[in-house]
């Protein structure tokens, strides 16, 4: 295993919006792969931790238990877990489903929305479906979290400046202009 | 008349609040329910300060001569940030598509207090949309009951068309009539941009200013005060 430290990142309930500010950070991406080992991430594919991660960058909250599992495992990999993005923070869109009863969200999708050809009125219940939370939580109501990038997805500087701070040992501090919630 | 405001002297006039003798002074102290023209009313306790030990609200309590005010303490400034995290949790705020974001007066704060996540259990109330009028919607799940619609409406346009009903964690924003359509708002109306969230909206003026060009944006609020050129409260 190489001595560079690792960083994993991973999306939950999130639409990869807050990955794609991470690319955004444009060309120092070969800054940050000179620095780094990528672990388990979509950024390589790899599915399983090969071994223990400095960082952990978060996305998105948890919707269902694979999630509730997916950021347990990442708790017990990385020394530094950062929730990235406002649904791993405050559940973001996927929580507008919290203020509606979980049944009448599935039937809302499922059976009565406009468009949908179910002619067997079946909710989809196949073991292979992580079974959805009655309500989406933001990461810090189920792991410790250590760090927060808020946003809507968070500015790329906000991102590179946090990683480059957690490498170098000082902790995360966002410039006001790195602090937003859109 | 002279008083101390974290150890330094200030002048003000008599009758003045320790807001506005402190804004005077360039310096700003955070405030959410506090509306310029308005008779302030104190329901926010954003501006807390403590006055000769005791906290006071510095935006009704009025200057007295020597008055020892500390406003920029670690205590207090750990209150106005806990005051607005629970403003945050109560409410559903999703910033990321408000038409408000970058003008909302809540946000600003949290962004002026360094609040990246909240620090209580989000609620998730279920509250409405009137979406009734022709010209300006009442979004709930973005009020956060600071009672400056109904003072303006009834003190600046001199009508009643707010008000709140019930108390505690029930208590909510009641419109006289059915619905917002049902009563004498106009979009012309003063009460329509005094909302600091976006709450009371204009209609069809959405993100006339881009995101990332607004005035929060660029920066924190209270910023304007301290650099001299006056505030909105
Ligand atoms: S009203 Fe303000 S705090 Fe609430 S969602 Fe809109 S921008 Fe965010
Ligand atoms: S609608 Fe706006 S001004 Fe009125 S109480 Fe709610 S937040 Fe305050
Ligand atoms: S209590 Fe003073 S501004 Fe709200």
């Amino acid at each position: 295993m190489s001595a560079k430290p690792r960083i994993a990142t991973v999306s939950l309930a999130g639409c990869f919006g807050c990955h794609m500010a991470i690319l955004d950070i444009d060309e120092r991406i070969l800054r940050l792969a000179d620095l780094v080992e990528f672990d388990r991430s979509p950024i390589n594919d790899y599915k399983t931790f090969t071994g223990r991660c400095a960082v952990g960058l978060v996305e998105g909250g948890c919707c269902n238990e694979e999630n509730v599992h997916v950021l347990e495992d990442f708790r017990r990999h990385c020394d530094v877990l950062i929730s990235l993005g406002d649904c791993a923070i405050n559940g973001g869109v996927p929580a507008m489903r919290n203020h509606v009863p979980l049944r009448e969200c599935l039937e809302e999708a499922y059976l009565k929305s406009p468009g949908v050809y179910n002619p067997g009125g079946v909710i989809p219940n196949d073991p292979e479906i992580p079974l959805l939370l009655h309500r989406v939580y933001p990461c810090h109501e189920v792991v410790k979290i250590d760090y927060y990038i808020p946003g809507c997805p968070p500015p790329a500087d906000a991102i590179w400046s946090a990683i480059v701070a957690l490498l170098e040992g000082r902790p995360v501090e966002l410039a006001y202009a790195g602090l937003k919630y859109d | 008349m002279q008083f101390v405001l974290d150890g330094k002297t200030i002048t003000a006039t008599p009758g003045q609040t320790i807001l506005k003798a402190a804004e005077a002074a360039g310096v700003y102290i955070p405030r959410l329910c506090a509306y310029k023209d308005l008779i302030p009313h104190g329901s926010c306790r954003v501006c807390s300060v403590r006055v000769n030990g005791r906290i006071q609200a510095a935006c009704v309590q009025t200057v007295s001569s020597g008055a020892i005010v500390e406003h920029d303490t670690e205590e207090l400034r750990e209150f106005r940030r806990d005051v607005i995290d629970l403003l945050f949790v109560e409410g559903n705020h999703y910033c990321m598509f408000c038409e408000k974001s970058g003008l909302c007066e809540l946000q600003a704060l949290a962004y002026r207090f360094g609040i990246t996540a909240p620090k209580y259990p989000l609620l998730n109330p279920k509250r409405d949309i009137d979406m009734s009028h022709p010209d300006v919607y009442l979004d709930h799940n973005r009020c956060i009951l600071c009672g400056r619609c109904v003072r303006v409406s009834q003190d600046l346009d001199h009508k009643n068309v707010f008000q709140f009903v019930n108390r505690g964690l029930e208590k909510r924003l009641q419109v006289n009539g059915e619905a917002l359509a049902a009563t004498d708002l106009r979009v012309t109306d003063e009460v329509v941009a005094s909302c600091p969230v976006g709450a009371l909206m204009k209609k069809r003026v959405g993100y006339a200013v881009p995101v990332g060009d607004r005035p929060f944006d660029a920066q924190p609020i209270g910023a304007d005060i301290e650099s001299g050129k006056g505030g909105v409260a």
